[in-house]
């Protein structure tokens, strides 16, 4: 069984949704990096996110794209990125790592080394959010050959059709993202994802989690109630802006930590 | 030959193209390409784009001989599509109006746009206003600095510009920030992308618009001289006006078919902007394409003279275009561009764009390697007003 399947039977019997933090790799440093994915894991992390910086971040909002940029000055590569996972799996063999970037990196890499060289590093996953179901056959047969999972997102206006066509194609999980816009966005729409949510599980095989707007204990909750998992990505990048090389481990720990209670809080029967 | 029938179905051109964009994107991209489709049936539409070319463009835009230019250059008869006639001053408009009346059908009220120099942005910002529509134009504020004209007709049109800081601050910023603010208002917002780059059916769509230039070239050079161009000249940023005068062109294989990529300081120099001469295959803005990029994947920031052509990136058209060979790409230097727009200023009495510039420059190159009987046709794309400040700054001229 693959590290993230594991991750989430073994959350399935505890009757806990996972809580999936998102941090981008190279920021604050890249020396404070792997370091920082053991803080997320103390501090209750099930899966780790690691965002892979790119010039031309999209879909992300104004803080993971600062994230991003500070990222890039300090030479921040894929093959760098794929160094640190290699780095944390030293003492850390069972927490699933999942990258989420663009797909430009990736294809200057090569697909296929990039495949072979993560799984090599320990990745579990791989969540791009510029190869949609539609530009993804041969995608997903690469990395599904080197034990990845691949990684769909799925968007409010996402059709049926397209839930069905992301069902057959993902592995690992399903990201729902839970509002229209940008990473960090203000406003999550809870109805929305408390109405949405149940009508994808009863199609989707696979864990679905939410993400994109989640910025606090109350809203972590809320999602918690009703998804397998909740990602929280911009927030911890602004408490990594707010500290000091001093201050960064205990801040983390302090917030994640506060999530971690929230998540945890919102199945209590 | 084959009959040129691209894109498939899924926007691809060869391997370039598709649809390489975030989920929340797709499902208005299916509901533009349905709607596109649509119209392409419409008589009525059809009619009403064509009184609009023709009404509020000005439509069609002359051919001009340009004799003293001609003899200058001392070889081939340079002819000039005026685009830089039309209302607004550029081809942009074509697209515009085409993006406009569609956004209307589709019962969208609010339009964004990005750009670069500000021509489609002044052209987003006029359709706007004539068909009574919201209109925010992102641009990179060094964009907004160097092409200030620009900006202050877009806000006498009655449109919002918004200063892009992220990133190089350029167009490929103002790209990105447009597609930020498409996934936010996906529902009452109708992006009107300005190049044949993005995702499918941008590319295909922007071309189709502007395909009305060679489609005039295409009758009217028969008219002048009884015979079709020995090569057609356009300069490429997307590549907008060279797929415009290109498409038309693709199947009368005697015609030469040549891009004109901004040489910035000199391709050697790596201080350019021309991906299709010097760059190299992968994803950005929703389509796989040439880039200019570096080993890592990560975009690097590009540089020309004109803000124009200030982009990493190329419509896929283009890069399938390359590689399949019916189309050559070159690329012209600042100081070819800019001494071929002094040279056109004084030998013709047109002031061109500093994009435009680079196409007139490559003629220049050209025609004293050809014979006096044969014939280039340039695309003079836009008038260069806008570039007043940028060239009086380089020439030392106060205004």
């Amino acid at each position: 069984m693959s590290r993230i399947a594991s991750a989430f039977a073994r959350l399935k019997a505890e009757r806990r949704a996972a809580l999936i933090p998102f941090f981008t790799a190279g920021d604050p440093s890249i020396e404070a990096t792997v370091p920082l994915m053991h803080t997320l894991v103390e501090a209750g992390a099930d899966i780790i996110e690691l965002g892979v910086p790119f010039s031309d971040p999209q879909a992300d909002g104004p803080v993971i794209q600062r994230a991003s940029e500070r990222a890039l000055a300090r030479k921040v590569t894929l093959r760098k990125v794929l160094e640190m996972v290699t780095e944390f799996r030293r003492s850390n063999a069972t927490t699933p790592v999942v990258l989420m970037g663009y797909a430009n990196p990736i294809e200057a890499m090569g697909r296929q080394n990039f495949a072979a060289l993560a799984h090599r590093a320990g990745v579990d996953g791989v969540l791009v959010v510029d190869i949609p179901p539609e530009e993804s056959e041969d995608w997903v047969r690469t990395v599904k050959a080197n034990e990845l999972d691949p990684i769909f997102l799925l968007a409010p206006t996402s059709t049926e059709a397209r839930v069905g066509q992301v069902a057959r194609l993902a592995s690992g999980f399903v990201y729902y993202v839970s509002l229209k816009g940008v990473t960090g966005a203000a406003h999550l729409d809870r109805s929305e994802v408390a109405e949405r949510l149940p009508r994808l599980q009863a199609v989707i095989p696979l864990p679905v989690g939410v993400g994109f707007g989640i910025r606090d204990a109350a809203s972590a909750a809320a999602v918690a109630a009703v998804a397998d998992a909740v990602v929280v990505g911009s927030r911890i990048i602004q408490e990594i802006e707010g500290s000091t090389p001093e201050t960064l481990h205990a801040r983390i720990l302090a917030l994640v930590g506060e999530l971690r209670e929230a998540v945890d809080s919102a199945r209590v029967v | 030959m084959k009959m040129y029938d691209l894109p498939d179905a899924r926007g691809h051109f060869g391997p370039y193209g598709g649809v390489f964009v975030a989920e929340t994107l797709v499902r208005a991209l299916s509901e533009l390409r349905e709607a596109y489709e649509a119209v392409g049936q419409d008589a009525e539409f059809q009619a009403e784009l064509a009184y609009e070319l023709k009404h509020f463009v000005g439509r069609p835009s002359p051919i001009y001989f340009a004799k003293r230019l001609t003899e200058h250059a001392g070889g081939a008869r340079i002819f000039l599509k005026r685009e830089d006639l039309n209302h607004t001053g550029a081809h942009k408009v074509n697209n515009t109006v085409g993006q406009a009346l569609l956004a209307r059908r589709m019962g969208k009220k609010r339009i964004i746009a990005e750009t670069g120099a500000g021509q489609h942005g002044v052209a987003s910002a006029t359709v706007a206003a004539r068909y009574g529509m919201e209109c925010i134009v992102y641009m990179g504020s060094e964009d907004v600095a160097r092409q200030s004209p620009n900006v202050f007709r877009m806000k006498l049109l009655g449109a919002t510009v918004v200063p892009v800081e992220s990133g190089s601050k350029t167009l490929k910023d103002a790209l990105n920030e447009a597609m930020r603010d498409w996934v936010t208002n996906v529902e009452s917002t109708f992006y009107i992308i300005g190049t044949v780059a993005g995702p499918h059916p941008y590319p295909m769509m922007v071309r189709d618009f502007n395909s009305v230039v060679g489609k005039e070239c295409v009758v009217q050079m028969p008219e002048m001289i009884g015979r079709q161009p020995d090569a057609v000249i356009a300069c490429v940023g997307g590549g907008s006006n060279a797929m415009g005068i290109f498409y038309d062109y693709i199947p009368h294989e005697k015609t030469r078919l040549i891009g004109v990529e901004a040489g910035g300081d000199g391709v050697e120099t790596g201080r350019h902007a021309a991906p299709l001469s010097a760059g190299t295959p992968g994803i950005l803005h929703g389509n796989r394409t040439y880039l200019m990029q570096d080993e890592d994947g990560q975009i690097i920031e590009t540089h020309s003279v004109s803000a124009g052509l200030d982009y990493p990136g190329v419509g896929p058209e283009h890069a399938w275009l390359k590689d399949s060979g019916r189309a050559e790409y070159v690329a012209a230097t600042d100081d070819e561009a800019l001494e071929a727009f002094h040279l056109l200023c004084r030998a013709e009495g047109i002031i061109p764009a500093l994009e435009s510039s680079h196409a007139v420059a490559h003629a220049l190159k050209l025609a004293p390697t050809m014979d006096k009987d044969q014939v280039i046709l340039v695309n003079l794309s836009g008038r260069g007003d806008k570039d007043l400040n940028t060239v009086s700054r380089l020439a030392g001229i106060t205004l």
